[in-house]
């Protein structure tokens, strides 16, 4: 039984520490796509901001010896990616998807040629509270090791839903992202607010991705994000465009990205492989529990209908 | 020093071209202070246009717009709002997915920072207790009437300390107390507060019940301006359309017709929310006979009609067409000849980058003659169809290949006409047929469907305008929060009940007016 065998506890645990661990740079950047959609436009790109933040905030963690240096560069890279984004989006007739597309694979591609002098040096990781320090088990002390970043987006997550409600710039983003019709009528600049949105929704993800190379798996190599960036996209629609749903959303995604890697931890080696592709399974299965022929999705930005 | 009357606004000959067409020709208004002015026109005269110079959304290429007694060029909407000229649009602004304080909160020019729900919540509440309209802020935008919405809009203009004050066709989604209600108000407020009113309208009787002077344009070109006291209908429309308006004259034959040939039971319809906005709806049409659906919009009308469209499911409930079960497929839409001419038919009937020529032939075009063995289309044959059908509707057109999209509305419209009513037509569903026609293609499109009543159709006629349901319809039934709540004849027809009705009052609650 469970209580006799100290393996599925122990799978549970590296479950829950593994959420936390993989669940980060989900909640970054679905935070930051949560943003940039808040004000009614998409950003696919968001892939590259995170691979592009993981290069850069590795790169210059390296080179200046500071890892919280390297967050803020990678912070910074995601807001010139999602400055580029917006940019181009706000010209007539261009399609938000395509320029999604084509900024990911741009992004993904400079961040491998830019980012080939960094794979074998080794930068300063990002520092971390020992929060199992009073257990003997090393099992529960490594699941229980809770990242600065990791804090700082739980504070962040509710941060931002007061923002929306309570701050200027919070309801000109839902206005602008609800109705550009509506915005234009009350005089309201829709192309500035969404330029903003855009930059900030580029940097949370740019952060995102430098706790990949910075703490999880904590070096980088051009295998190093699997595509968070773009399931970020259906998780905020999990989150039905809530960011404290997306904290939790990002916490079962990390789950199930933890779930491979932690069966295998206690020796189930079968379906390793099998059970890595939880998250994309849990991607799929979402999008088609939620989708409805019927009705659109509850609390859905009006101007998302649109794109 | 002028001497003149005080103007609140001025707007002096302008001038607008989209595309090399003019919008407008050297078009003047004078809004005098404290009055309720109407700008009267039919639809496409460019009254919306003129409007949005003043606002600052177009910039006019002739002619100026003075504020006050200073020249004051208006390059913006935010700008217009700045110096007190506030707009209710005739499609609601308002966000839905926000609460009614939010969206007032929003529209404020200058915002602070951080806000103090509770502080500013405390502010609202006592302002409301001066406003016309009793409306609750907590409410989300998406629960409210359309009426309530229209307040909603005018109490937003009106706490930003509004003094000239724009409404663009406001009563078009109202009942009819309802318009009362709100001009009513609007009015009052002209003579105490120093409110200037310029209201866009094209119904005669709101000019003759509340303006103080008229504006009338023309095709683009302004046609007079007139003191409403020394004016009447006749004038005015003589004004508007440039002849008085010729009685209709449409025939109608007598129907013998016993046998329901369409009936719906018990339909269950739900909404994009899920929610189930028509609850076991029952109706009877016999041939030869139109059925007259009136309401205010939003009450279940647009996702009835989608069921026939086959846009939207149904959620129980059946609809029968000679006895025979009817559920939207191609095929049966050919079996039992029903056509549709949903609402907006470049978006619902239409697809509009493909030609005429193509949009024509939608509901025959893999069939013969305009197909070999159901798979190979014959590009000539649905040309030829094309020509033949535009010259007998009188679709205006450079040609068959021209996109459909870039036709006039009233040609759009022609040209779903002249699809689903070529041929033999048994089962008619028509929504909101004339929105946004002059007055020209409005005689037309009901002649074509009297035509099809009187070839011994069953014709349902949803409209939201009660004038056409009036006109056209042999019975009526008001439909309310998606139930059938009344029902009349056009000769028994009791107006005001029919508004009470459509206002969701049915006879219980006589006393509230």
């Amino acid at each position: 039984m469970v209580e006799a065998d100290p393996g599925y506890a122990g799978v549970l645990i590296a479950v829950l520490g593994g959420a936390i661990r993989v669940g980060t740079p989900f909640l970054f950047v679905s935070l930051g796509e949560c943003l940039t959609e808040k004000s009614g436009r998409i950003n696919l790109g968001l892939e590259a901001n995170l691979i592009m933040g993981a290069m850069s905030g590795y790169g210059v963690a390296y080179l200046s010896g500071s890892a919280w240096l390297g967050v803020l560069v990678a912070g910074l890279t995601g807001v010139v990616l999602g400055l580029i984004h917006a940019l181009l989006c706000q010209q007539d007739k261009v399609n938000d998807i395509a320029v999604g597309i084509a900024m990911m694979l741009f992004g993904t591609g400079l961040a491998f040629y830019l980012g080939k002098p960094f794979i074998q040096p080794v930068a300063p990781r990002l520092p971390s509270i020992e929060l199992g320090a009073w257990s003997d088990s090393p099992v529960l002390r490594a699941a229980l090791e809770i990242n600065a970043l990791f804090v700082v987006g739980v504070i962040l997550a509710p941060l931002m839903a007061w923002f929306f409600r309570y701050a200027r710039w919070g309801l000109l983003v839902r206005t602008v992202g609800e109705s550009r019709d509506a915005a234009l009528a009350m005089g309201i600049n829709v192309n500035r607010v969404r330029l903003y949105a855009t930059m900030g929704g580029g940097f949370l993800a740019g952060v995102g991705g430098s706790f990949l190379s910075l703490y999880y798996p904590g070096s980088w190599n051009e295998g190093l994000s699997s595509g968070q960036g773009l399931m970020a996209v259906a998780l905020v629609i999990f989150a039905r465009w809530n960011p404290v749903y997306c904290l939790y959303a990002s916490l079962l995604f990390g789950g199930a990205a933890a779930l491979g890697p932690a069966l295998q931890s206690v020796g189930i080696t079968w379906g390793y492989y099998l059970f890595n592709a939880a998250p994309y399974v849990l991607t799929l299965g979402i999008m088609i529990a939620t989708s409805s022929r019927k009705q659109r999705f509850a609390g859905m930005p009006g101007e998302m209908s649109n794109i | 020093m002028s001497t003149a009357m005080p103007y609140a606004l001025e707007a002096i000959g302008i001038s607008k071209y989209f595309a090399g067409v003019h919008a407008l020709d050297n078009v003047s208004i004078k809004l005098v202070e404290g009055s309720f002015h109407a700008l009267l026109g039919e639809n496409g005269a460019g009254k919306s246009t003129l409007v949005k110079c003043i606002m600052g959304y177009y910039q006019p290429d002739e002619g100026q717009v003075l504020f006050g007694f200073h020249q004051q060029e208006i390059s913006s909407p935010h700008q217009a709002l700045m110096l007190g000229i506030g707009m209710v649009y005739q499609h609601f602004t308002l966000i839905p997915n926000m609460t009614v304080a939010e969206n007032i909160i929003m529209s404020r020019p200058q915002l602070p920072a951080i806000i103090n729900w509770k502080k500013e919540m405390a502010a609202l509440r006592q302002r409301m207790e001066d406003m016309p309209f009793a409306v609750s802020l907590d409410a989300p935008v998406t629960a409210l009437s359309a009426g309530e919405k229209q307040k909603v809009e005018i109490i937003k203009q009106l706490l930003l300390d509004t003094k000239v004050l724009i409404l663009d066709e406001p009563t078009s989604v109202l009942t009819p107390t309802e318009a009362d209600e709100v001009l009513g108000k609007i009015k009052e407020l002209t003579r105490g507060n120093g409110l200037s009113v310029l209201l866009i309208t094209h119904k005669f009787r709101e000019v003759m019940n509340f303006a103080d002077e008229v504006t009338v344009l023309r095709k683009g070109k302004y046609s007079g301006t007139e003191k409403v006291a020394g004016t009447n209908p006749h004038k005015l429309s003589e004004m508007m359309i440039g002849r008085e308006l010729a009685e209709s004259s449409i025939e109608r034959t007598q129907s013998t017709e016993q046998t329901p040939l369409l009936s719906i039971r018990d339909l269950v319809v739900s909404n994009d929310h899920g929610a189930d906005i028509i609850e076991g709806l029952r109706m009877d049409i016999r041939g030869g006979e139109i059925v007259g659906v009136a309401g205010v919009s939003g009450n279940g009308q647009r996702e009835l009609m989608q069921v026939f469209s086959g846009q939207r499911d149904k959620q129980a409930g059946n609809i029968l067409v000679h006895g025979e079960q009817y559920s939207a497929t191609r095929e049966e839409m050919r079996r039992f000849k029903l056509h549709c001419l949903p609402e907006e038919p470049l978006k619902n009937a239409c697809v509009a980058n493909m030609s005429v020529a193509d949009n024509l032939v939608f509901r025959r075009f893999d069939r013969a003659p305009f197909a070999w063995r159901r798979w190979l289309i014959k590009r000539r044959k649905i040309r030829q169809h094309a020509q033949e059908l535009i010259e007998r509707f009188s679709i205006k057109t450079p040609g068959t290949d021209n996109p459909v999209g870039n036709l006039s509305g009233g040609n759009v419209q022609r040209t779903v006409l002249a699809r689903e009513l070529a041929d033999d037509v048994s089962v008619l569903i028509v929504a909101n047929p004339c929105f946004g026609l002059d007055f020209a293609a409005v005689e037309d499109i009901h002649k074509l469907i009297m035509k099809a009543r009187n070839n011994g159709a069953a014709v349902l006629l949803i409209s939201e305008d009660l004038d056409e349901i009036l006109k056209l319809s042999d019975r009526l039934h008001v439909i309310s929060d998606g139930k059938l709540v009344h029902e009349s004849t056009p000769a028994e027809a009791d107006l005001a009940m029919i508004g009470r009705c459509m206002a969701g009052h049915g006879v219980d609650h006589d006393n509230e007016y």
